[in-house]
């Protein structure tokens, strides 16, 4: 059992060790850059498999979140806690410190990230894209890598781009191999920022369907910061509208979409559909 | 007769074997230079010692090589010929020079390479080895190419401490028979001889990974 007595622990019963409590505890966090203040004092937890949409304008610490929790970025203050283990920080005695890149690189393995501007690896065929990580970072053998990745690119609709550059693919095609190459590392949490904002709008639709593929056939847990009203719609159980780096509305999809309470969420879902999205 | 044909097929073989001697030292001081560049250029991202080496290498870049040259040579003990130390103070010379070309190609590697490799968990050797550094010497190999040729350039200054390389052996030669335009204007060919072949496949390479 994990020390309680201290004042770290206070705020977050529940978290600790817990195989039924929630996945990912957001405890008190605040990320400051400089004197900007992007998360302030937040609190909140995600469910195992559950698929959380992250809304609001933009600087609302959306983006700031899965970057925390890809240890991209390192907190302020507060905790993270993950499957009831400290994540951003680490135990010392009966104390949390701040994590080294040790504990970092051990806890991060099994959280997997897709960015807004792919990001694969330019040197490298697709093939070689996925099989990365599994081979040197898990261990998997290269026979079994290379297969994995056969089966992956299957999965997002580019077998036959098995041994082409990432240069050679449309936006799109790209980011469904960056898709498979974070499925490659069978993560158990899936960071997905902005996964279409950089591409042109006929592109978009063959990525989410990729996207709703994975969220109908694995219990991956999913964080999603998207501009996609109609997907994080169909696929999320609960979206969590951001301003000024704090919550101010949350729920089921159909409520946050049909019926906005807050006044905030309102004039931001409407500038969005004033924007075409 | 101002030109003496005859006597300038005669001493070739000297020159000749001071051209092989400056090849062999641009080679070798060249690899040299290469590597220890590359290496200067990551331990120079690493706090504190990082900064130090910046200092020592801005010195060696901002004094003249002919003073480095002579001055190890005096400094070296008698044993160690002025070969060796002709290589020695070329190539980390030069490292000065590569390892800011390899720091702009490490630094043009797109921050979301990083942040790829981070999310994958790739170990930091995995990291530097197998993604930043084939992007980054990819785009800086006709940069590293014309420090080559710069530095063959730079190999007569080897004059000064007595190595026999081409120009030392144009000036014996060419002093014993006071005939030193002859010898001097071969060794300017000779030099034109290998830079130009060696500009023409750096030019290649520069269009080569200019496209990709």
């Amino acid at each position: 059992m994990p020390p309680s007595d201290t004042p770290e622990n206070t705020t977050t019963p529940g978290v600790e060790g817990d195989a039924d409590g929630p996945l990912i505890v957001f405890d008190q966090v605040v990320k400051r850059f400089g004197d900007l203040t992007v998360l302030d004092h937040l609190d909140f937890s995600v469910a195992p498999g559950e698929r959380v949409t992250l809304i609001g304008p933009s600087g609302s610490g959306k983006t700031t979140i899965l970057r925390l929790l890809m240890t991209l970025e390192k907190v302020t203050e507060g905790h993270i806690w993950i499957q009831g283990e400290p994540f951003s920080h680490m135990r010392r005695g009966s104390a949390l410190v701040p994590a080294n890149e040790g504990h970092l690189r051990r806890r991060r393995k099994r959280i997997g990230m897709v960015f807004q501007q792919f990001n694969l690896f330019p040197n490298m065929t697709v093939r070689k894209n996925i099989m990365e990580a599994p081979v040197h970072v898990l261990g998997v053998g290269k026979d079994e890598a290379a297969q994995r990745a056969e089966e992956l690119l299957e999965l997002v609709g580019l077998g036959d781009k098995i041994d082409a550059h990432p240069t050679q693919l449309s936006g799109g095609q790209q980011q469904r191999v960056a898709i498979a190459r974070a499925l490659a590392m069978r993560p158990e949490i899936l960071l997905l920022d902005e996964v279409t904002s950089a591409l042109d709008p006929e592109l978009v639709a063959g990525v989410l369907d990729v996207l709703r593929e994975v969220a109908e056939t694995t219990d991956i847990t999913m964080l999603c910061v998207t501009h996609e009203m109609g997907f994080a719609r169909d696929v999320s159980h609960r979206v969590l509208m951001f301003d000024q780096g704090r919550i101010a509305e949350e729920g089921p999809p159909e409520q946050i979409f049909g019926d906005p309470r807050e006044e905030r969420t309102k004039s931001f879902l409407k500038s969005v559909l004033d924007n075409g999205y | 007769m101002f030109w003496d044909f005859e006597w300038t097929f005669q001493i070739m073989p000297d020159l000749l074997s001071g051209l092989w001697a400056t090849v062999q030292i641009t080679v070798i001081a060249y690899l040299m230079a290469l590597a220890l560049g590359l290496a200067i250029a990551i331990v120079r991202r690493v706090p504190i010692i990082g900064s130090l080496l910046h200092f020592v290498m801005e010195f060696i870049r901002t004094t003249p090589l002919i003073i480095q040259l002579v001055f190890v040579f005096l400094l070296a003990p008698s044993t160690v010929s002025g070969m060796t130390v002709g290589i020695l103070v070329l190539g980390v010379h030069y490292s000065s020079y590569t390892a800011e070309v390899y720091r702009s190609g490490i630094e043009g590697v797109s921050k979301g390479q990083w942040e790829a490799a981070r999310a994958l968990s790739l170990p930091t050797t995995r990291t530097w080895g197998a993604i930043v550094l084939p992007q980054a010497i990819r785009k800086v190999i006709p940069a590293l190419g014309n420090y080559l040729i710069a530095m063959f350039k730079d190999t007569p200054l080897l004059f000064a401490i007595g190595v026999a390389e081409l120009l030392t052996e144009a000036q014996r030669v060419g002093s014993a028979d006071f005939r030193i335009v002859e010898a001097f204007t071969v060794v300017g060919f000779l030099f034109l001889l290998v830079s130009i072949p060696s500009a023409i496949v750096i030019r290649r390479l520069e269009k080569r990974y200019a496209a990709v």
